[in-house]
C-alpha cells in the first residue's frame, strides 16, 4: 500500500479519490451489503422498464433483422452475393469473424486473467464483459459458418462417424479453428453461468413477481449460500479461470494460424500469434468501454463502475496497443529484412497500393490517436473522450483485419492473377445486422440478469473483515453501519 | 439419510461475518459437527471454523482434463492414421505437432466442464427445495446481507433447548427452529 500523503487540498478533495494513494477508489465509500445488493438487483427487479431501454431494444432488433435477411438471401442464392471472389476469397466473412471474436477476448481476460492476478477492481466489470464475450462469439460464429458455402452442411466440420466414412483433416488450421472456437464458446458460457448462480439466488429471494421468482429460482439451482458450497464454488471458479487463461490465448493464436500457416506474403510470420492476441485484447477493452460508459450513466452505477475502472481499462489499452504497434513495426521491418521480394512488394502495396488508404486509416485510428493521448491521465478519466476513443480503436482494429485479409490476397505472387476486392451491399447488411444482434442481446441481458456480480462486490467491502475473538464484534457492527 | 420430519435444525442469524465465525468456531469446540454456515459471499474463515478444507473439485478437473486430452488426441491420431488416412503434401500420417491444438482444446473443454458440473454435483445442486427456505428470515438475508449458522438436528449433541441456549450466548439477531 502506498503511503504518500494526500495530494489534494482537503478542502476541495474529490470523495472518490482515495487520500492514501491519490487514485480513484474502486468503489464509492459508504456502501454496505444491502445497498450494493439493492442497487444491482433493483435494475433487474424493478417494475419500471425505462422507455429508453425499450426504444434501444426496438432499434437494435430492427438492425438485427439484417442478419435474418442477409442469411436468408445467402442461403437462397449462395455466397456469390458477397464480394468474395478469387483472389480475394476471404473478404468480410473472415474480417468480421476475427474482429468479433477478438472483441470477445477482453471479457475472458477480465474474468480469468485478472482474477488470477487478484485484480479485484475487475469484479465490477467482470459480468458484463463476459456477457459481451458470449454475444461477440455468437456474432463471430455466423461468418465462418456461412463462409463454408453450404452452411446447412456445417456439421461436416465436426468429427462424427458417418455413412460417408469421411473424417476431418486435422492438419488444417481451419479444423483447429472449429475446436478452438467451439471450446471457447462453451467454456465462456459455463463460466458466465456459474458466476451468476449465487446472484440468481439473490434475485430469487428478492423478487416479488411469481414469474420472476420461478425464473430466477430455476436458474439459481436452489443456491442457498452454504459455506461448503461456496468453497467448492470458489475452487471451481479459480480452476475455470486457470483454464480460460491459456484458452483465450490459444483461441486467437489458432485464428492467427489460419493466416500464419498459409504461405502467403504478409501472413507467413511468427509474430502473428502474440500480435493477434494483443490486438484482440485491445479491441475488446475498447468494446468494454463502449458498453460500460453508457451503462454506468444510464443505470447510475458510477459508484460501482468508477473512474478507476475506466482509467485501468485505458491503461490496459495503452499497453496492448503498444504491443500492436510493435507488431506493425516488426511487420514493416521484416518485409525489408527478410530480403524477400514478395514480402517487400506486399508491404509497399499495403501502404501505397490502390488500397493504401485502409492502411493509413489503420495507423491513424489504432496507433496515432490512442497511443499519443492515452498517456494523459486527464484524458484517461475523461468519460466522453474514452467513449469516442473506444469507437476509434474498434474501427482501427476492424481495418487491421481488413488490411491483413485483403491486401495480402488481392495481389499475390503472380501479377496475372491479381484482382481487387469490393464488398457488396449484402456484406454490409450482414455486418450491420450483427451489430444490431449484439446490442439486442446485450440489452436483454442488462434487463434480465445481474450486470454486476453482487457476491463479488460484497467481497470488496470493508465490512468483510473478520475480527477474531467475538468480543469486539459490536465494534464491527458499528463500523459496518 | 436424515429424517424427513420434525425439526431440521436451529438457525442463528448474525449481522456480521465476525460473529458468525466466532459462533461457528465455538460450536465446533463444543463438539457440534453437523452444522453449516450460510453467507451472502464466500467467507473462508467460516470454512476454517467448520474444518472444511478439501474439495473434490480439483481432482475432478484433473481427471476430466486427462480424459479430454486422451480422447481428443487419440481421436485425431485414429482418424488421420487409420480411420481416413490422407496424404497431404507428403506429410506423415502421424503429424503429431499438428494434432496438438485440437487435443489441447479438448483438454480444456473436458477439464472446464468437469470442474463446473462436478462442483454443481458435489454441492447437490440443483436442489430447488431445502428446509432452510422455510425459515422466515433465511431468504431475506442469506443471499443479501445476513450471516447464518445452522446446527442440524441429526447431530448427536443436538437438543432443542440446550442448543438454543448455546446459540443465544453469541447474541444472534434471532434463533429460529427450522422444520423439514
Amino acid at each position: 500500500m502506498a503511503t504518500q500523503g494526500p495530494i489534494h487540498d482537503p478542502a476541495n478533495v474529490d470523495p472518490m479519490i482515495d487520500p492514501r494513494t491519490g487514485e480513484y477508489a474502486v468503489l464509492a465509500p459508504g456502501h454496505n451489503f444491502k445497498s450494493v445488493t439493492q442497487k444491482i438487483a433493483g435494475i433487474v427487479l424493478t417494475d419500471h422498464t425505462p422507455w429508453a431501454w425499450v426504444g434501444g431494444l426496438f432499434l437494435a432488433a430492427t438492425i438485427a433483422t439484417g442478419v435474418i435477411i442477409g442469411v436468408t438471401w445467402l442461403v437462397l442464392k449462395g455466397v456469390g452475393i458477397w464480394g468474395i471472389t478469387i483472389p480475394g476469397a476471404w473478404g468480410f466473412a473472415i474480417i468480421n469473424f476475427v474482429w468479433w471474436i477478438g472483441i470477445g477476448h477482453a471479457g475472458t481476460l477480465i474474468s480469468a486473467i485478472l482474477l488470477l492476478f487478484k485484480q479485484t477492481w475487475r469484479n465490477s466489470i467482470n459480468r458484463f464483459a463476459e456477457a459481451m464475450t458470449i454475444f461477440a462469439v455468437c456474432c463471430a460464429g455466423i461468418f465462418p459458418l456461412l463462409h463454408v458455402g453450404r452452411p446447412w452442411l456445417g456439421y461436416w466440420l465436426l468429427p462424427y462417424p458417418n455413412t460417408m466414412n469421411l473424417w476431418p483433416q486435422f492438419r488444417s488450421p481451419l479444423a483447429w479453428d472449429v475446436f478452438a472456437v467451439s471450446t471457447y464458446a462453451t467454456i465462456s458460457v459455463v463460466f458466465w453461468y456459474i458466476g451468476m448462480i449465487p446472484d440468481f439466488g439473490t434475485l430469487r429471494d428478492r423478487a416479488t413477481l411469481p414469474l420472476a421468482k420461478y425464473f430466477y429460482g430455476m436458474l439459481s439451482l436452489g443456491w442457498r449460500g452454504s459455506t461448503r458450497h461456496w468453497i467448492r464454488y470458489e475452487s471451481a471458479s479459480l480452476l475455470l479461470a486457470g483454464l480460460s487463461t491459456p484458452l483465450v490465448l490459444s483461441v486467437h493464436t489458432t485464428i492467427s494460424f489460419d493466416f500464419a500457416v498459409a504461405a502467403m506474403a504478409g501472413w507467413h510470420t511468427t509474430i502473428f500469434p502474440p500480435y493477434f492476441v494483443a490486438g484482440a485484447v485491445y479491441s475488446g477493452f475498447a468494446m468494454v468501454l463502449t458498453l460500460a460508459i453508457p451503462i454506468r450513466k444510464f443505470y447510475h452505477l458510477e459508484d460501482l463502475v468508477t473512474l478507476r475502472h475506466l482509467d485501468n481499462m485505458a491503461k490496459v489499452m495503452l499497453a496492448t496497443g503498444s504491443i500492436v504497434a510493435y507488431g506493425y513495426g516488426m511487420e514493416v521491418f521484416m518485409s525489408w529484412y527478410s530480403a524477400s521480394h514478395w514480402e517487400f512488394f506486399m508491404m509497399w502495396n499495403r501502404m501505397f497500393g490502390p488500397m493504401g488508404w485502409a492502411y493509413w486509416i489503420l495507423i491513424l485510428t489504432n496507433l496515432a490517436i490512442p497511443l499519443t493521448t492515452l498517456w494523459s491521465r486527464k484524458l484517461r478519466v475523461n468519460v466522453l473522450y474514452l467513449f469516442c476513443l473506444s469507437f476509434v480503436v474498434n474501427i482501427g482494429m476492424w481495418f487491421e483485419r481488413f488490411v491483413i485479409v485483403v491486401t495480402s490476397l488481392y495481389r499475390d505472387y503472380l501479377p496475372s492473377s491479381w484482382g481487387t476486392y469490393r464488398a457488396t451491399k449484402w456484406d454490409y447488411i450482414l455486418f450491420l445486422g450483427t451489430w444490431g444482434m449484439f446490442t439486442f442481446l446485450f440489452l436483454l441481458f442488462a434487463r434480465l440478469a445481474p450486470m454486476i456480480p453482487m457476491s463479488e462486490i460484497r467481497m470488496m467491502l470493508p465490512q468483510t473483515k473478520i475480527r477474531h475473538g467475538g468480543e469486539d464484534a459490536e465494534v464491527v457492527v458499528q463500523e459496518a453501519l | 439419510m436424515p429424517p424427513r420430519e420434525g425439526v431440521y435444525g436451529l438457525l442463528a442469524e448474525f449481522n456480521t461475518p465476525s460473529e458468525l465465525v466466532h459462533a461457528t468456531e465455538m460450536a465446533h469446540r463444543a463438539g457440534y459437527r453437523r452444522m453449516e454456515c450460510y453467507t451472502p459471499y464466500p467467507v473462508e474463515e467460516a470454512a476454517e471454523a467448520l474444518r472444511f478444507h478439501k474439495t473434490g473439485v480439483p481432482l475432478m478437473c484433473l481427471v476430466g482434463g486427462v480424459m479430454g486430452l486422451i480422447t481428443g488426441y487419440g481421436m485425431e491420431v485414429w482418424v488421420n492414421v487409420w480411420g481416413y488416412p490422407l496424404n497431404i503434401a507428403g506429410r506423415p500420417l502421424f503429424s503429431w505437432p499438428a494434432f496438438v491444438i485440437p487435443g489441447y482444446e479438448w483438454t480444456i473443454l473436458f477439464a472446464g466442464l468437469s470442474a463446473a458440473f462436478g462442483m454443481i454435483a458435489q454441492n447437490g445442486l440443483p436442489q430447488l427445495y431445502h428446509p432452510l427456505f422455510n425459515a422466515p428470515n433465511f431468504r431475506d438475508g442469506a443471499t443479501t446481507d445476513k450471516f447464518f449458522l445452522c446446527l442440524e438436528s441429526h447431530d448427536p449433541q443436538f437438543s432443542p433447548l440446550e442448543t438454543r441456549a448455546f446459540l443465544e450466548k453469541f447474541s444472534p439477531v434471532s434463533v429460529v427452529e427450522v422444520d423439514h
